[in-house]
């Protein structure tokens, strides 16, 4: 069962990401033909630069087209403060802590401050620096400001800005950070609470509430992930795949709350748990292990190539962890954000019923998806801590494999 | 481009991130284990381990009350055989009584038939004995009565004579 469920999430994946990338291409074609307008109007022209802020403010105040890809990306993108609705300095938004490491020492604000700047025109002043925010960055700020008012130097090569002012460390409280702290919060008042429903109600009762919902999901957990694929001494790791895997799970469903942060799609955070899982792995791994990486069951001649593969192995399994739960769940929250972006994009309200459908529909599949990459994340993990810890040789390690997948068909 | 821009940003890990998820990870990690993941899993099992002997029992008391039952049913056969036996045996007693009875009656009859018989044959042996004697008293008195009349004169004792003395020349 674990590897067709394997080629099919691997086929979902590529199948999600495809379709996001296409969509998003779509959008940077359409919308890269108003800007050639403004570019034409021109202001000097001397820079693409212009032109960008020119159109990126255009969007916004104006009734101008609408960048749907960046609107897209900014949707799952991180940001220093929690927006909720508006635009521009109507927004209704929760200020977030922002913690910078500058040259000066450590810098603490709120992200108000910046009053919802966010194109470089408004300058935090503390502790004798001077900050500005350029798309949700934290940047040192110029002495004097650009034509645009901005103290961000720009350049463009081939379409592409940049930002070439120096950057602080930004170790901010941002909108992901902030709904894992609640996510950590809700995770540890459910766990502790059904905890606690164990020791007052003994073990003799039926699970209730909480505790049924969630008491399936950790025995699936422990018997089917850990047991199944670490065999021997699974136990041992069962706190960690269970931490990982309702981390996940959890933050995959605020994630799907309409105001939620992308979290689980966020590049950094996925880092963060595949390091761990990377770890968690080699610290454990026996001798079977790293003689199966370092001494190789092939003639020597191959070893050349092989042992540098089984090294970078090592490396590719949690990166593909990493870059599986990331691309999953940032595309569907693309793909959502698209569809609904569909009705601006055509301007007519008549598309909105396919929208909505397609949405609702991609949201159904998004709910499930959450729970199956939660389940992927953590069954690949307990795999690979499982051929860390296998107790036998080469071969029979093999033949435990093949009987898991044939047992599982 | 601010697309193009962004998503740069997008699959460029942020540093801050890291750091709060690492923090908040391990937190969490030993958090859940102390406070959460250890009572929960010692909990299951103990429940699981309370079931598996609850099922022991229960299969162990099942099996008790088979082999009782099979006892049982031994018991039963054996009372029931023992019946059987019983009756059997009254059955032969209660015939061997009645062929001993008979036997004994039989014999008894016989006895008394055959000890009748010879009162029988006593009483008739005396009676004829006793006939026997009554009639050679009677034959002795009436030949004494007949000599006496025969001879009671010469001339009847001569013709007598004479009469015999025929019949033993005819011979």
């Amino acid at each position: 069962m674990t590897s067709k469920i394997n080629t099919y999430k691997r086929f979902t994946s590529i199948f999600l990401l495809i379709f996001s990338l296409f969509i998003g291409v779509s959008n940077n074609l359409s919308a890269s033909e108003p800007q050639e307008d403004t570019i034409e109007h021109g202001h000097s022209a001397d820079t693409a630069v212009a032109a960008h802020d020119a159109h990126g403010h255009d969007a916004h105040e104006a009734n101008g087209p609408i960048d749907i890809s960046a609107i897209a990306i900014e949707h799952v993108s991180d940001s220093h403060s929690w927006h909720f609705w508006g635009e521009g300095h109507d927004a209704v938004a929760a200020p977030l802590p922002v913690i910078l490491k500058g040259n000066n020492g450590i810098v603490f604000f709120m992200s108000s401050e910046f009053h919802h700047d966010n194109e470089g025109k408004t300058i935090v002043e503390k502790n004798r620096e001077r900050f500005v925010m350029f798309e949700e960055k934290v940047y040192y700020a110029n002495a004097t400001p650009n034509e645009y008012g901005q103290y961000v130097t720009l350049t463009a090569i081939d379409k592409e800005v940049s930002v070439s002012n120096a950057a602080p460390l930004d170790f901010s409280i941002t909108k992901n950070v902030t709904q894992m702290f609640i996510s950590v919060i809700v995770i540890m008042w459910i766990f502790m609470s059904i905890a606690k429903a164990y020791k007052t109600q003994g073990v003799t009762s039926a699970p209730r509430g909480k505790q049924s919902f969630f008491e399936p999901l950790i025995l699936f957990v422990r018997d089917d992930i850990a047991k199944g694929n670490i065999g021997h001494g699974s136990e041992k790791f069962v706190p960690y795949l269970l931490t990982v895997f309702f981390m996940i799970l959890i933050n995959n469903v605020f994630g799907m709350i309409p105001i939620g942060a992308n979290l689980t799609g966020n590049i950094a955070f996925t880092l963060v748990l595949s390091v761990a899982t990377m770890i968690v792995t080699n610290i454990n791994g026996n001798k079977n292990y790293w003689s199966h990486i370092f001494l190789p069951h092939a003639p020597k001649a191959i070893w050349p190539i092989l042992i540098p593969i089984e090294v970078v192995g090592i490396l590719t399994k949690p990166f593909a962890l990493m870059m599986r739960l990331f691309a999953n769940m940032t595309a569907g929250h693309i793909i959502i954000i698209s569809l609904v972006g569909l009705i601006f994009v055509f301007k007519t309200i008549y598309i909105a019923p396919v929208s909505v459908a397609f949405a609702l529909f991609i949201d159904v599949l998004e709910c499930l998806v959450a729970f199956l990459q939660a389940y992927v994340f953590t069954m690949l993990t307990a795999l690979f801590i499982g051929s860390a810890v296998a107790d036998h040789n080469e071969d029979g390690a093999h033949t435990t494999d093949d009987d898991h997948a044939t047992a599982g068909h | 481009m601010t697309s193009t821009f962004i998503l740069a940003s997008l699959i460029e890990p942020a540093i801050g991130l890291i750091f709060w998820t690492t923090i908040t990870f391990i937190l969490l990690l030993v958090l859940l284990g102390k406070f959460a993941w250890k009572p929960i899993l010692t909990a299951i099992k103990t429940r699981e381990k309370g079931i598996e002997d609850a099922l022991a029992s229960a299969e162990n008391a099942l099996n008790d009350m088979r082999e009782l039952k099979s006892n049982n049913e031994k018991i039963l056969a054996e009372a029931r055989a023992e019946r059987d036996n019983l009756l059997k045996e009254a059955r032969d007693t209660k015939d061997a009584i009645i062929a001993e009875a008979k036997a004994k009656s039989q014999a008894e009859a016989d006895r008394i038939m055959s000890s009748a018989r010879e009162q029988i044959t006593n009483e008739k042996n005396a009676a004829v004995a006793e006939l026997k004697n009554q009639v050679a008293t009677l034959s002795i008195e009436i030949a004494e009565k007949i000599l006496r009349s025969e001879l009671s004169s010469d001339e009847k004792q001569k013709a007598l004579v004479n009469n015999l003395m025929k019949d033993v020349n005819l011979n």
